[in-house]
């Protein structure tokens, strides 16, 4: 009973059997373990790392020795050239990039289940209508319209920011959750609460979106890279509370006072390399996602131990919940009815 | 209604939508071009803010309606106003100028990617858990560094440090724009390095959607019965499997080329190349809001025939696509 036959259609159901099992971060794709622990480093970075920074962002010092110097026991990662220290610069600006992606994160999947959970299940002209819009924002490419939207607001601060970057940042999750609510709706089990008279709200909350995880989780960070890529892409053209440090703003500083130019490289790397780790982070945790839902992505190399057999990605997908679920007195009763032989349940028996 | 037909309609719905929240954000949005000019140049007395409505043809006379019909047919005859920034200056000139530089340099490079990046896509999946499966995490790194940074580490090491490449620019200094070689080889030389920046960035993208695309497809039926046939590996991999992953491939690229245009124009910053992108950040320095708007729509307008351009792609490379009525 270990390889089933059948091959589950759900992958969301599978990826969710997976994280449930005791021990899931051992079974986790390596990549996702790797993107989770470098996010982690950089959320931590984000709460400790202003309260620890060893001098004042914005002091610039006025001595001409303290203008751009070279990494040093003083400033680990140097000055700029207004004598200003990098490192406090950086942990600032983690702070307010990370911030602003993670908001600008639940903000918009918030809204892409909405419209896309709205959409599959009213249908017909609202569906239509709905997924017009969805797709017209997704056509229409984000950056211009952004910098349209932010030019003419006269405070082009965080929170001006977060709201402009939200309202455009839902349409990507909202075409796939509604692709993914459209497949759930004629299943059986929504079948089955619709006709027990459970309300509609109630169904969507407690059955649909619970099968949704972990795309509402690949579109979330998804969200996340766009908003962090976008917000730093906006500040370094210089649409941004310049006057504020993240991650951006410092790379808008580097470059319009010729950092490049003057050679002095541990200005502009560490902003632009925390910006790219923490990308990597993100892509590599959407990777894990992926691997979670769909087993035959994984490295084939990875071979995993499921209930105690060693699977290779490559070969069919065994139905978790079958081989590794401990049935109680009456489940095992009722499942009794269903082995083909006798043999089976034998072999299931001892696997612990 | 073939496919074609419902895919120019949309264009032409998302086009309106472009167009119509174009009108309406300086309208809705607090802050106008003549309150930045009178910002700027403080010593205009107040009197002058007529003047400068009218110059600018901001000022708003009729009905919002009539406003908007007379906006349409401005922006039909290409007449996006006058330039704030560089006055007398059009702003359809402005772009006249630029739009030839991005196009020829994004445009090329986006091919150049996505057809490198699909070719090992479509290898690292057939040989799944391969050599080229092993270089992945390094190209999710150089797929999440934003372009511009890269275009700075570019810079830094290929044009200051070894001179391998021009520092910037469209072509060297002393040069007429023109159709002669020198200019042409110059420009071409020119922009090698900004072209190397969107294809190491964006290469990694295409090479991973396409790579998850071809391992699902090699696992389905058709491409398992035409190996029990016995057809050569190559004919299975190109003719089965390659062409049916294809179809997602492309209209992701469809949907990712608006992100891989964004990405182009704030390098081109960096590079200081005398493309869209160095016009919209002297744009945003200015606070020159027609030019701003104007550069949106053209951008806007530049990925929807791109998208276009894919979907006759599609429907040439998918027969389903070709039905009179094709099934959804």
């Amino acid at each position: 009973m270990t390889v089933a036959t059948t091959i589950s259609a759900d992958p969301t159901a599978v990826a969710r059997e997976a994280a449930a099992q005791p021990g899931r971060w051992r079974r986790m794709p390596t990549k996702a373990k790797v993107g989770v622990v470098l996010f982690g480093f950089f959320v931590l970075a984000a709460i400790i790392g202003p309260l620890v920074t060893p001098y004042d962002p914005s002091y610039q010092n006025p001595s001409p020795g303290a203008s751009l110097n070279a990494p040093s026991g003083a400033h680990l990662l140097g000055t700029t050239q207004s004598g200003q220290d990098v490192l406090s610069q950086l942990l600032v600006g983690i702070r307010l990039t990370l911030e602003l992606g993670i908001i600008v994160g639940v903000v918009a999947t918030a809204l892409a289940v909405i419209v896309g959970v709205t959409a599959a299940f009213l249908g017909g002209f609202w569906d239509e209508l709905l997924s017009l819009i969805t797709n017209v924002f997704l056509v229409i490419p984000a950056l211009p319209l952004l910098i349209v939207l932010l030019g003419y607001l006269p405070q082009k601060g965080q929170t001006a920011t977060i709201l402009v970057l939200a309202g455009l940042g839902w349409p990507w999750g909202a075409r796939v959750i509604r692709a993914q609510t459209l497949a759930i709706r004629n299943r059986d089990f929504v079948a089955a609460s619709q006709e027990t008279g459970e309300k509609t709200w109630r169904i969507i909350t407690s059955e649909i979106i619970p099968n949704e995880v972990s795309l509402i989780a690949a579109s979330f960070v998804n969200t996340v890279l766009y908003a962090i890529g976008a917000s730093v892409a906006l500040a370094f053209i210089g649409v941004a509370n310049l006057s504020s440090w993240s991650l951006g703003t410092m790379l808008y500083w580097a470059e319009s006072q010729q950092a490049l130019q003057l050679g002095a490289w541990w200005w502009f790397v560490p902003p632009g390399l925390a910006v790219a780790l923490v990308g990597t982070a993100l892509v590599l945790l959407n990777t894990g996602i992926d691997e979670l839902g769909n087993p035959r992505l994984r490295d084939a190399s990875s071979a995993s131990r499921i209930a105690g057999h060693w699977l290779r990605p490559a070969d069919p997908t065994p139905v978790l919940a079958e081989v590794s679920q401990r049935r109680s007195g009456l489940a095992a009763f009722l499942h009794s009815f269903s082995r083909s032989s006798p043999a089976d349940e034998t072999r299931g028996s001892d696997r612990r | 209604m073939s496919f074609i037909l419902r895919r120019l309609i949309f264009y032409v719905v998302a086009a309106w939508v472009a167009l119509t929240i174009n009108f309406f954000i300086p309208r809705l949005m607090p802050g106008n071009a003549v309150e930045s000019i009178m910002a700027k140049f403080p010593n205009l007395q107040p009197s002058a803010y007529h003047a400068l409505e009218a110059m600018l043809g901001v000022g708003h006379p009729g009905s919002i309606w009539h406003q908007y019909g007379a906006y349409l047919v401005d922006v039909a005859h290409f007449n996006f106003g006058t330039d704030v920034a560089e006055y007398p200056a059009q702003v359809s000139t402005l772009l006249g100028e630029t739009l030839p530089w991005t196009i020829t340099l994004v445009g090329t490079a986006t091919v150049i990617a996505f057809g490198v990046g699909t070719a090992l896509g479509i290898a690292a999946g057939w040989r799944h858990g391969g050599s080229l499966d092993r270089v992945l995490p390094g190209l999710m790194f150089l797929q999440a560094i934003p372009y511009f940074f890269f275009a700075l580490i570019l810079l830094e090491l290929l044009a200051l440090k070894a001179h391998v490449f021009p520092i910037g620019q469209g072509y060297s200094l002393g040069l007429i724009p023109g159709w002669h070689w020198a200019f042409i080889g110059s420009a071409v030389y020119h922009s090698l390095l900004p072209a190397l920046t969107i294809v190491l960035t964006s290469i990694a993208g295409w090479m991973l959607t396409m790579r998850n695309v071809m391992i699902t497809t090699i696992g389905e039926d058709y491409v398992v019965a035409a190996q029990a046939k016995g057809l050569p590996n190559r004919r299975v991999i190109l003719s089965y499997a390659a062409r049916n992953a294809l179809l997602p491939q492309l209209q992701g690229f469809g949907l990712a080329v608006g992100f891989v245009v964004s990405g182009a124009l704030v390098m081109e910053i960096v590079f200081s190349y005398p493309g869209i992108g160095l016009l919209l950040l002297n744009a945003v320095t200015s606070n020159d809001y027609p030019l701003m708007q104007a550069i949106f729509l053209v951008i806007t307008f530049a990925v929807l025939l791109a998208n276009l351009i894919v979907d006759l792609i599609i429907v040439f490379v998918d027969p389903r696509a070709r039905v009179k009525e094709a099934p959804r």
